[in-house]
């Protein structure tokens, strides 16, 4: 028996549904037989009558209606179609949930989860990547899960936050990813981990972008460099005592993320290590991103605008020849 | 505390006032017209840091949006909503300590002015996101059909700019399919901040969205406090009783500028001239006293009993303890594990 990525979503908000009786689901297309645009809820709505609810194509008030019902003490889970369509709703996230605690004293427990990334064909409205832009703004707590483990076990500990949790999970690891059986434990949010240990380069990386890099560095241990591979798991809070740990042990840093390149996620891990680990780089830290373009529906053009094993092997190669 | 309960199902004769609750509702706009004209005087001597955001002409409407409120009932206040605030229980003191920035009112200097909540009589904090509050009332009232909660309503305002919104267009729309019980009052007060209605919708009436998002709706003369005590009354007593949502418009003119900054200067003087442009609050007075339904030595005491809860509410927020940044915990979210704790150390 195996357990993808989508199942592991699936199970992990069966399992919520089964143990909480404040959980519901939220998002369009969600409930009935067709269980979502992704299957992530098929099954749900019959196994849980009146918990897993369409709703009209309104991100905004959908975000609005778990903003209410959470300060009500539910926990609601919203279910985007893609992340992309989260921009509607940027208002009620960024603005509402993320300023609700710290304004009013009453915590705002919602779970968004963002269909994210690239897949191929998908193009400029159906593949970005949001976490940068949710990380941001204060009052959110944005996680990126990479394993099929993870994918379990951090959306049922997001719900258990008091907090609006922003789950962002990899289209492409959907069907892609697999695993023996679903988890029996857990690594908390705000943990990274290493997922593969090395001593020449550290590249730190989250989300679909840990299994490019996870490529890179079986192809370079071949040849004898060994390169540790960090998984972020969640972006905020980012594990920086972990990213310098690794950076301390290979003195060069590689970031890589999906999404644009301005700002983000790399570049805060970057700015990190430059301001509290300085001493311990022996080169120049380095990232990639994806193009500073609108991502390009044609596949010849979609696999060049993100990073992929071939570009970071080449980047990597760079910092380690400094 | 007025006595209005004895009135309650007694037939109406001509010496009574046209709604039970009518001197009691004029009470309350009477406080907020004192209390508002202290808070813009505090402001002007620079007392209050930030904006002051009052809703004279809006005093009649206002009341009768917070007073047929109930305990579990579900309120979403605006920006002129003192007077509805007030009837729906939040004491003076908590509005002068947020204007005043003290630590002890329910915003603690985080955040300011209107924007604040009154949890203990469900009034939620509004953000200055137009429209965004809807779809809020709507989650609270979802929550509390999934907890089994009974003859409770939602209700929250809304002025004619706000309704230009796509979160407005959202909130009432997914209200209607959830079948909550929510009262929308919109209150078209002719300018968004400058801008008159023919740059805002063009409509003929914002009243004939109602039957297009399977509301019912219902116009109200802003001005007569009868007309809104009948109209938003009987709109909280339709959706109590599990009617469709309600949608009340009310035509009036804002007495003020957008806030207490800003002069009005671009309202035209022939605007005022228009029967709904009228002041409730002497008007609604003007009556009372023609009828007969007070004497003025009456009314004269409640002018000094207000003015004494007004200074009382001032005084104490002046005398408390502004919040102190050393002593602030920065922290945005409630988890504490979850803090990213080089950003929270602001290093």
């Amino acid at each position: 028996m195996s357990v993808t990525y989508l199942e592991a979503i699936r199970e992990a908000q069966a399992h919520l549904l089964r143990e909480d009786e404040r959980v519901y689901l939220y998002g369009q297309d969600i409930a009935g037989k067709f269980g979502g645009a992704f299957k992530a809820t098929k099954g749900l709505a019959e196994k849980f009558p009146g918990r897993v609810l369409n709703t009209p194509i309104s991100e905004d008030a959908m975000v609005g209606t778990a903003i209410g019902a959470a300060m009500e003490g539910m926990r609601p889970i919203v279910e985007m179609q893609f992340a992309d369509f989260s921009s509607i709703a940027l208002n009620q996230i960024l603005n509402n949930a993320g300023t609700q605690f710290f304004r009013t004293n009453i915590p705002c427990p919602i779970t968004v989860r963002l269909p994210s990334g690239g897949t191929k064909g998908s193009g400029p409205f159906h593949s970005q990547s949001m976490e940068a832009i949710y990380s941001h703004y204060p009052g959110l707590v944005v996680v990126t899960p990479a394993t099929v483990e993870d994918a379990y076990t951090m959306l049922i500990d997001a719900v258990a936050i008091d907090d609006p949790v922003i789950y962002c999970e990899h289209k492409y690891l959907y069907y892609h990813l697999k695993a023996d059986a679903l988890p029996k434990d857990r690594l908390p949010i705000g943990k990274a981990r290493i997922v593969r240990p090395g001593r020449d380069l550290s590249i730190v990386t989250y989300s679909a972008m840990v299994h490019e890099a996870l490529a890179v560095a079986k192809e370079f241990s071949a040849s004898g460099v060994e390169i540790e591979v960090v998984d972020l798991r969640s972006i905020k809070p980012l594990d920086t005592e972990t990213v310098l740990a690794s950076v301390a042990r290979t003195g060069r840093l590689l970031c890589v993320g999906e999404s644009f390149p301005w700002g983000g996620a790399t570049a805060e891990v970057i700015a990190r290590v430059a301001t509290e680990g300085f001493h311990l780089l022996d080169a120049a830290p380095a990232r990639i991103n994806a193009r500073d373009t609108p991502i390009p529906y044609h596949p010849n053009l979609w696999v060049d605008h993100r990073p992929n094993a071939k570009s970071i092997a080449a980047k990597a190669r760079r910092i380690l020849a400094e | 505390m007025l006595q209005t309960a004895t009135r309650a199902g007694a037939k109406t004769s001509k010496k009574d006032p046209p709604h039970e609750r009518y001197l009691e509702a004029f009470r309350w706009m009477l406080q907020t017209r004192i209390f508002e004209e202290k808070l813009t005087s505090l402001y002007r001597g620079g007392l209050i840091t930030g904006g002051v955001y009052v809703g004279r002409g809006q005093e009649a409407v206002s009341t009768a949006c917070g007073l047929f409120l109930q305990k579990g009932d579900v309120f979403g206040p605006l920006i002129r909503d003192q007077a509805g605030r007030a009837a729906a229980g939040e004491p003076l003191l908590n509005v002068t300590r947020t204007y005043l920035g003290s630590r002890q009112g329910s915003m603690r200097g985080r955040d300011g002015n209107i924007h604040r909540g009154w949890p203990e009589t469900g009034q939620l904090a509004m953000i200055s996101h137009l429209g965004s509050l809807i779809s809020v009332v709507v989650g609270k009232l979802m929550a509390k059909r999934m907890k089994g909660e009974k003859n409770f309503i939602g209700l929250t305002t809304i002025g004619e700019g706000g309704m230009q919104t796509g979160a407005t267009h959202e909130g009432m729309n997914i209200a209607s399919v959830e079948k909550v019980p929510l009262v929308l009052v919109a209150v078209n007060n002719h300018f968004a901040y400058s801008t008159p209605n023919d740059r805002q919708f063009a409509c003929a009436q914002l009243v004939d969205r109602a039957p297009g998002y399977g509301y019912e709706g219902h116009e109200v003369d802003g001005t007569k406090l009868a007309d809104c005590l009948d109209e938003i009354g009987g709109a909280v007593e339709r959706a109590r009783a599990g009617g469709p949502p309600q949608l009340v418009v009310a035509s009036l003119l804002r007495l003020a500028g957008h806030g207490e900054h800003d002069d009005a200067s671009y309202v035209p003087a022939e605007i005022k001239k228009e029967s709904w442009a009228q002041d409730c609050v002497p008007a609604t007075e003007k009556l009372i006293l023609e009828k007969g339904w007070l004497d003025a030595a009456t009314l004269k005491q409640w002018r000094a009993e207000i003015s004494a809860e007004v200074e009382k509410a001032v005084e104490t927020a002046q005398r408390e303890a502004a919040p102190v940044a050393s002593e602030e915990d920065w922290c945005a979210i409630s988890t504490r594990g979850m803090v990213d704790a080089p950003v929270l150390a602001g290093e």
